[in-house]
Protein backbone atom coordinates (compact mmCIF):
# COMPACT_ATOMS: atom_id res chain seq x y z
CA UNK A 1 0.00 0.00 0.00
CA UNK A 2 1.28 3.36 -0.92
CA UNK A 3 1.40 5.64 2.03
CA UNK A 4 -0.59 8.77 1.49
CA UNK A 5 -0.42 11.67 3.86
CA UNK A 6 -3.83 12.88 5.00
CA UNK A 7 -4.81 16.14 3.32
CA UNK A 8 -4.52 19.16 5.61
CA UNK A 9 -7.72 20.80 6.74
CA UNK A 10 -7.94 24.37 5.64
CA UNK A 11 -7.96 26.49 8.75
CA UNK A 12 -8.37 29.78 6.95
CA UNK A 13 -11.93 30.29 8.17
CA UNK A 14 -11.05 29.62 11.79
CA UNK A 15 -10.52 33.32 12.35
CA UNK A 16 -13.97 34.10 10.99
CA UNK A 17 -15.64 31.66 13.33
CA UNK A 18 -13.70 33.00 16.28
CA UNK A 19 -14.60 36.55 15.31
CA UNK A 20 -18.25 35.64 15.17
CA UNK A 21 -18.14 34.22 18.70
CA UNK A 22 -16.09 37.17 19.90
CA UNK A 23 -18.58 39.68 18.58
CA UNK A 24 -21.43 37.77 20.19
CA UNK A 25 -19.75 37.93 23.60
CA UNK A 26 -18.74 41.55 23.12
CA UNK A 27 -22.34 42.51 22.50
CA UNK A 28 -23.89 40.49 25.32
CA UNK A 29 -21.34 41.37 27.99
CA UNK A 30 -22.43 43.67 30.76
CA UNK A 31 -19.86 43.82 33.48
CA UNK A 32 -21.83 43.86 36.71
CA UNK A 33 -21.01 46.42 39.36
CA UNK A 34 -20.29 44.70 42.63
CA UNK A 35 -19.26 47.53 44.89
CA UNK A 36 -21.24 49.95 46.96
CA UNK A 37 -21.51 52.04 50.10
CA UNK A 38 -22.58 49.70 52.85
CA UNK A 39 -25.08 50.98 55.34
CA UNK A 40 -27.30 49.65 58.09
CA UNK A 41 -30.94 50.52 58.62
CA UNK A 42 -32.29 50.90 62.13
CA UNK A 43 -34.72 48.16 63.14
CA UNK A 44 -38.40 49.11 63.22
CA UNK A 45 -39.39 50.85 66.42
CA UNK A 46 -42.34 50.03 68.61
CA UNK A 47 -45.00 52.72 68.12
CA UNK A 48 -44.67 54.68 71.34
CA UNK A 49 -40.91 55.06 71.66
CA UNK A 50 -39.56 58.35 72.75
CA UNK A 51 -36.52 59.59 70.86
CA UNK A 52 -33.39 59.46 73.01
CA UNK A 53 -32.27 62.72 74.50
CA UNK A 54 -29.25 64.08 72.71
CA UNK A 55 -27.68 67.42 73.47
CA UNK A 56 -28.01 69.96 70.71
CA UNK A 57 -24.26 70.41 70.52
CA UNK A 58 -23.71 66.72 69.86
CA UNK A 59 -25.78 66.82 66.69
CA UNK A 60 -24.34 67.80 63.35
CA UNK A 61 -27.28 68.76 61.21
CA UNK A 62 -27.01 68.25 57.45
CA UNK A 63 -30.01 69.19 55.33
CA UNK A 64 -30.31 68.67 51.58
CA UNK A 65 -33.20 70.41 49.88
CA UNK A 66 -35.08 69.75 46.66
CA UNK A 67 -32.69 71.90 44.64
CA UNK A 68 -29.76 69.81 45.87
CA UNK A 69 -28.46 72.65 48.02
CA UNK A 70 -26.69 71.82 51.24
CA UNK A 71 -27.39 73.37 54.63
CA UNK A 72 -24.96 72.40 57.37
CA UNK A 73 -25.54 73.59 60.93
CA UNK A 74 -27.84 76.34 59.61
CA UNK A 75 -25.31 77.67 57.14
CA UNK A 76 -24.97 77.26 53.40
CA UNK A 77 -22.10 75.01 52.40
CA UNK A 78 -20.50 73.60 49.27
CA UNK A 79 -20.23 69.83 49.20
CA UNK A 80 -16.45 70.00 48.85
CA UNK A 81 -16.18 71.39 52.38
CA UNK A 82 -18.51 68.88 53.99
CA UNK A 83 -15.93 66.25 54.92
CA UNK A 84 -13.66 68.74 56.65
CA UNK A 85 -16.56 70.18 58.61
CA UNK A 86 -17.70 66.70 59.67
CA UNK A 87 -14.18 65.69 60.71
CA UNK A 88 -13.86 68.87 62.74
CA UNK A 89 -17.15 68.17 64.46
CA UNK A 90 -16.44 64.51 65.25
CA UNK A 91 -12.89 65.12 66.38
CA UNK A 92 -13.75 68.10 68.56
CA UNK A 93 -13.62 66.39 71.95
CA UNK A 94 -15.09 69.32 73.86
CA UNK A 95 -16.19 67.26 76.84
CA UNK A 96 -14.70 68.52 80.11
CA UNK A 97 -16.15 66.08 82.60
CA UNK A 98 -14.09 62.92 83.10
CA UNK A 99 -16.86 60.61 81.84
CA UNK A 100 -17.28 62.34 78.51
CA UNK A 101 -13.85 63.70 77.73
CA UNK A 102 -11.94 62.33 74.75
CA UNK A 103 -8.28 61.49 75.18
CA UNK A 104 -7.48 60.75 71.54
CA UNK A 105 -9.27 63.67 69.89
CA UNK A 106 -7.12 66.30 68.27
CA UNK A 107 -9.83 68.88 67.60
CA UNK A 108 -10.33 72.40 68.90
CA UNK A 109 -12.06 71.33 72.14
CA UNK A 110 -14.77 73.86 71.37
CA UNK A 111 -17.36 73.69 74.19
CA UNK A 112 -20.10 74.53 71.65
CA UNK A 113 -19.37 71.45 69.54
CA UNK A 114 -19.45 67.70 70.22
CA UNK A 115 -18.31 66.21 73.54
CA UNK A 116 -16.69 63.09 72.13
CA UNK A 117 -16.99 60.91 69.01
CA UNK A 118 -19.09 58.30 70.77
CA UNK A 119 -21.77 60.85 71.52
CA UNK A 120 -21.52 62.81 68.30
CA UNK A 121 -24.34 62.13 65.88
CA UNK A 122 -24.56 63.26 62.30
CA UNK A 123 -28.14 63.79 61.29
CA UNK A 124 -28.97 63.81 57.60
CA UNK A 125 -32.31 65.19 56.45
CA UNK A 126 -33.33 64.94 52.81
CA UNK A 127 -36.17 66.22 50.79
CA UNK A 128 -38.13 63.70 48.75
CA UNK A 129 -37.15 65.58 45.63
CA UNK A 130 -33.43 65.45 46.29
CA UNK A 131 -31.69 63.66 43.46
CA UNK A 132 -30.06 60.35 44.21
CA UNK A 133 -26.64 61.41 43.01
CA UNK A 134 -26.60 64.32 45.45
CA UNK A 135 -27.82 62.08 48.25
CA UNK A 136 -25.13 59.53 47.52
CA UNK A 137 -22.42 62.18 47.25
CA UNK A 138 -23.39 63.59 50.66
CA UNK A 139 -23.48 60.13 52.22
CA UNK A 140 -20.14 59.37 50.62
CA UNK A 141 -18.55 62.52 52.03
CA UNK A 142 -19.87 61.81 55.52
CA UNK A 143 -18.65 58.21 55.42
CA UNK A 144 -15.31 59.56 54.23
CA UNK A 145 -15.07 61.71 57.38
CA UNK A 146 -15.39 58.58 59.50
CA UNK A 147 -12.84 56.74 57.36
CA UNK A 148 -10.30 59.55 57.73
CA UNK A 149 -10.58 59.50 61.50
CA UNK A 150 -10.53 55.71 61.74
CA UNK A 151 -7.49 55.56 59.50
CA UNK A 152 -5.73 58.05 61.72
CA UNK A 153 -6.47 56.18 64.94
CA UNK A 154 -5.60 52.80 63.43
CA UNK A 155 -2.31 54.25 62.24
CA UNK A 156 -1.56 55.60 65.69
CA UNK A 157 -2.44 52.38 67.54
CA UNK A 158 -1.39 49.66 65.11
CA UNK A 159 0.68 51.44 62.45
CA UNK A 160 -1.70 50.31 59.73
CA UNK A 161 -4.58 52.19 58.14
CA UNK A 162 -8.10 51.08 58.95
CA UNK A 163 -8.92 50.48 55.31
CA UNK A 164 -5.92 48.20 54.92
CA UNK A 165 -7.01 46.28 58.03
CA UNK A 166 -10.55 45.76 56.74
CA UNK A 167 -9.20 44.75 53.34
CA UNK A 168 -6.93 42.17 54.91
CA UNK A 169 -9.84 40.95 57.01
CA UNK A 170 -12.13 40.56 54.03
CA UNK A 171 -9.55 38.76 51.93
CA UNK A 172 -8.47 36.32 54.62
CA UNK A 173 -8.47 32.81 53.13
CA UNK A 174 -11.52 30.95 54.37
CA UNK A 175 -9.57 27.84 55.32
CA UNK A 176 -7.31 29.67 57.78
CA UNK A 177 -9.94 31.38 59.88
CA UNK A 178 -10.51 28.74 62.54
CA UNK A 179 -8.36 29.01 65.65
CA UNK A 180 -6.02 31.46 64.06
CA UNK A 181 -4.76 33.94 66.66
CA UNK A 182 -3.67 36.41 63.97
CA UNK A 183 -7.16 36.49 62.50
CA UNK A 184 -8.81 36.96 65.87
CA UNK A 185 -6.41 39.72 66.73
CA UNK A 186 -7.18 41.56 63.53
CA UNK A 187 -10.88 41.28 64.20
CA UNK A 188 -10.33 42.61 67.71
CA UNK A 189 -8.36 45.57 66.41
CA UNK A 190 -10.96 46.48 63.83
CA UNK A 191 -13.66 46.42 66.50
CA UNK A 192 -11.58 48.64 68.74
CA UNK A 193 -11.03 51.30 66.11
CA UNK A 194 -14.71 51.18 65.18
CA UNK A 195 -15.58 51.80 68.81
CA UNK A 196 -13.36 54.86 68.94
CA UNK A 197 -15.28 56.41 66.07
CA UNK A 198 -18.66 54.68 65.81
CA UNK A 199 -20.60 55.55 62.67
CA UNK A 200 -23.56 57.40 64.18
CA UNK A 201 -25.17 58.49 60.98
CA UNK A 202 -28.84 59.08 61.51
CA UNK A 203 -31.32 59.62 58.73
CA UNK A 204 -34.56 61.31 59.46
CA UNK A 205 -37.55 60.61 57.27
CA UNK A 206 -37.51 62.95 54.36
CA UNK A 207 -39.88 65.81 54.46
CA UNK A 208 -41.45 68.04 51.94
CA UNK A 209 -40.92 71.52 53.13
CA UNK A 210 -43.35 74.09 52.00
CA UNK B 1 23.12 47.84 -11.99
CA UNK B 2 20.60 45.75 -13.73
CA UNK B 3 21.83 42.78 -11.80
CA UNK B 4 20.68 44.32 -8.52
CA UNK B 5 17.40 45.57 -9.85
CA UNK B 6 16.36 42.14 -10.91
CA UNK B 7 16.68 40.76 -7.42
CA UNK B 8 14.36 43.29 -5.86
CA UNK B 9 10.74 42.29 -5.74
CA UNK B 10 8.68 45.42 -6.21
CA UNK B 11 5.53 43.92 -4.58
CA UNK B 12 5.11 44.13 -0.79
CA UNK B 13 4.86 40.62 0.66
CA UNK B 14 1.52 39.76 2.23
CA UNK B 15 1.41 39.85 6.03
CA UNK B 16 1.21 36.40 7.50
CA UNK B 17 -2.22 36.07 9.12
CA UNK B 18 -1.74 32.58 10.47
CA UNK B 19 -1.65 33.85 14.07
CA UNK B 20 -4.77 35.96 13.73
CA UNK B 21 -7.06 33.18 15.02
CA UNK B 22 -4.86 32.88 18.10
CA UNK B 23 -5.21 36.55 18.89
CA UNK B 24 -8.94 36.48 18.35
CA UNK B 25 -9.29 33.37 20.50
CA UNK B 26 -7.40 35.07 23.26
CA UNK B 27 -9.83 37.98 23.21
CA UNK B 28 -12.73 35.56 22.99
CA UNK B 29 -11.63 33.67 26.08
CA UNK B 30 -11.20 36.90 27.98
CA UNK B 31 -14.75 37.96 27.25
CA UNK B 32 -16.14 34.52 27.94
CA UNK B 33 -14.51 34.47 31.36
CA UNK B 34 -15.35 38.07 32.23
CA UNK B 35 -18.98 37.85 31.17
CA UNK B 36 -21.61 37.59 33.84
CA UNK B 37 -24.99 36.91 32.38
CA UNK B 38 -27.58 39.30 33.71
CA UNK B 39 -30.25 37.64 35.81
CA UNK B 40 -32.76 40.37 35.37
CA UNK B 41 -33.87 42.04 32.19
CA UNK B 42 -33.99 45.72 33.03
CA UNK B 43 -37.15 47.60 32.18
CA UNK B 44 -35.95 50.85 33.71
CA UNK B 45 -33.12 53.26 33.20
CA UNK B 46 -30.35 52.37 35.58
CA UNK B 47 -27.22 54.40 35.42
CA UNK B 48 -25.35 54.01 38.68
CA UNK B 49 -23.64 56.99 40.32
CA UNK B 50 -20.01 57.14 41.42
CA UNK B 51 -18.65 57.00 44.96
CA UNK B 52 -15.25 56.45 46.51
CA UNK B 53 -16.06 54.96 49.91
CA UNK B 54 -17.18 51.70 48.37
CA UNK B 55 -16.88 48.23 49.81
CA UNK B 56 -17.12 44.98 47.94
CA UNK B 57 -20.53 43.43 47.89
CA UNK B 58 -21.11 40.11 49.64
CA UNK B 59 -21.17 36.88 47.66
CA UNK B 60 -23.85 36.63 45.06
CA UNK B 61 -25.92 34.09 46.92
CA UNK B 62 -26.33 36.46 49.84
CA UNK B 63 -27.43 39.44 47.77
CA UNK B 64 -30.93 40.55 46.89
CA UNK B 65 -31.13 43.29 44.29
CA UNK B 66 -33.75 46.00 44.02
CA UNK B 67 -33.68 48.37 41.06
CA UNK B 68 -35.12 51.86 41.08
CA UNK B 69 -35.35 54.25 38.16
CA UNK B 70 -37.53 55.78 35.51
CA UNK B 71 -39.13 53.29 33.10
CA UNK B 72 -37.28 52.88 29.80
CA UNK B 73 -38.84 54.53 26.74
CA UNK B 74 -40.54 51.25 25.75
CA UNK B 75 -42.40 51.06 29.03
CA UNK B 76 -43.42 54.67 29.64
CA UNK B 77 -46.85 54.05 28.14
CA UNK B 78 -47.53 51.35 30.68
CA UNK B 79 -45.81 52.68 33.77
CA UNK B 80 -45.58 56.45 33.33
CA UNK B 81 -42.50 58.60 33.63
CA UNK B 82 -41.90 58.76 37.37
CA UNK B 83 -39.56 56.43 39.24
CA UNK B 84 -40.65 52.84 39.70
CA UNK B 85 -39.28 49.80 41.49
CA UNK B 86 -38.18 46.71 39.64
CA UNK B 87 -38.07 43.45 41.57
CA UNK B 88 -36.64 40.50 39.71
CA UNK B 89 -37.54 41.07 36.11
CA UNK B 90 -40.78 43.00 36.44
CA UNK B 91 -41.83 46.40 37.64
CA UNK B 92 -43.74 46.08 40.90
CA UNK B 93 -45.60 48.28 43.35
CA UNK B 94 -43.97 49.28 46.62
CA UNK B 95 -46.20 46.92 48.58
CA UNK B 96 -44.48 43.92 46.97
CA UNK B 97 -41.06 44.76 48.34
CA UNK B 98 -41.56 43.03 51.66
CA UNK B 99 -42.90 39.84 50.13
CA UNK B 100 -40.11 39.80 47.57
CA UNK B 101 -37.38 40.13 50.19
CA UNK B 102 -39.00 37.49 52.39
CA UNK B 103 -39.31 35.07 49.49
CA UNK B 104 -35.69 35.59 48.53
CA UNK B 105 -34.58 35.12 52.11
CA UNK B 106 -36.52 31.91 52.49
CA UNK B 107 -34.88 30.54 49.37
CA UNK B 108 -31.41 31.08 50.83
CA UNK B 109 -29.34 28.52 52.69
CA UNK B 110 -29.97 28.46 56.41
CA UNK B 111 -26.47 29.62 57.33
CA UNK B 112 -26.41 32.71 55.14
CA UNK B 113 -29.91 34.00 55.94
CA UNK B 114 -28.62 36.35 58.60
CA UNK B 115 -26.00 37.78 56.31
CA UNK B 116 -28.43 38.70 53.59
CA UNK B 117 -27.65 42.03 52.00
CA UNK B 118 -29.92 44.16 49.88
CA UNK B 119 -28.21 45.87 47.00
CA UNK B 120 -30.05 49.02 45.97
CA UNK B 121 -29.33 49.87 42.37
CA UNK B 122 -30.78 53.32 41.98
CA UNK B 123 -30.53 55.42 38.85
CA UNK B 124 -28.44 58.48 39.54
CA UNK B 125 -31.03 60.90 38.20
CA UNK B 126 -33.98 59.65 40.18
CA UNK B 127 -35.45 61.44 43.16
CA UNK B 128 -34.99 59.75 46.49
CA UNK B 129 -38.59 59.83 47.68
CA UNK B 130 -39.26 56.32 46.43
CA UNK B 131 -35.93 55.09 47.83
CA UNK B 132 -37.03 56.22 51.27
CA UNK B 133 -40.28 54.28 50.94
CA UNK B 134 -38.30 51.20 49.96
CA UNK B 135 -36.03 51.62 52.95
CA UNK B 136 -39.04 51.82 55.26
CA UNK B 137 -40.35 48.57 53.76
CA UNK B 138 -36.94 46.94 54.22
CA UNK B 139 -36.93 47.95 57.86
CA UNK B 140 -40.30 46.32 58.32
CA UNK B 141 -38.99 43.21 56.58
CA UNK B 142 -35.97 43.21 58.92
CA UNK B 143 -33.60 43.38 55.96
CA UNK B 144 -31.29 45.88 57.59
CA UNK B 145 -28.03 45.38 55.75
CA UNK B 146 -28.12 47.45 52.62
CA UNK B 147 -25.65 48.69 50.07
CA UNK B 148 -26.01 51.63 47.73
CA UNK B 149 -24.43 50.02 44.73
CA UNK B 150 -22.22 52.47 42.92
CA UNK B 151 -19.30 52.59 40.53
CA UNK B 152 -15.94 53.42 42.00
CA UNK B 153 -15.04 56.99 41.10
CA UNK B 154 -15.30 60.57 42.22
CA UNK B 155 -18.78 61.39 43.60
CA UNK B 156 -18.40 65.08 42.91
CA UNK B 157 -18.16 64.38 39.21
CA UNK B 158 -21.77 63.16 39.23
CA UNK B 159 -22.98 66.53 40.29
CA UNK B 160 -21.31 68.50 37.58
CA UNK B 161 -23.49 67.30 34.73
Amino acid sequence: MARRSAPEVNAGSMADIAFLLLIFFLVTTTIEVDSGIASKLPPPLPPETKPPLIKEKNIFQVVVNAENRLLVEDADMEIGDLTDAAVKFLDNGGGTLPQNSCSYCRGDKDPESSDNPKKAVISLVNDRQTSYKMYLAVTNELVRAYSILRDREAKRLYNETFSSMTNRFAEWPATEKENNPEYDELEERIKKVQELFPRNLSEAEPQNRE
Amino acid sequence: MSKFKKKKNSEVPAVNTASLPDIVFMLLFFFMVATVMRDDELQIENQLPQANQVEKLAEKKKVVTIYIGKPSPNFTKQYGVTEVIQLGDKISPITDVRTYVDTKRNAMDEDVKDEMMVSLKVDQNSQIGILTDVKQELREAMALKISYTSVEGDPLRNLKN
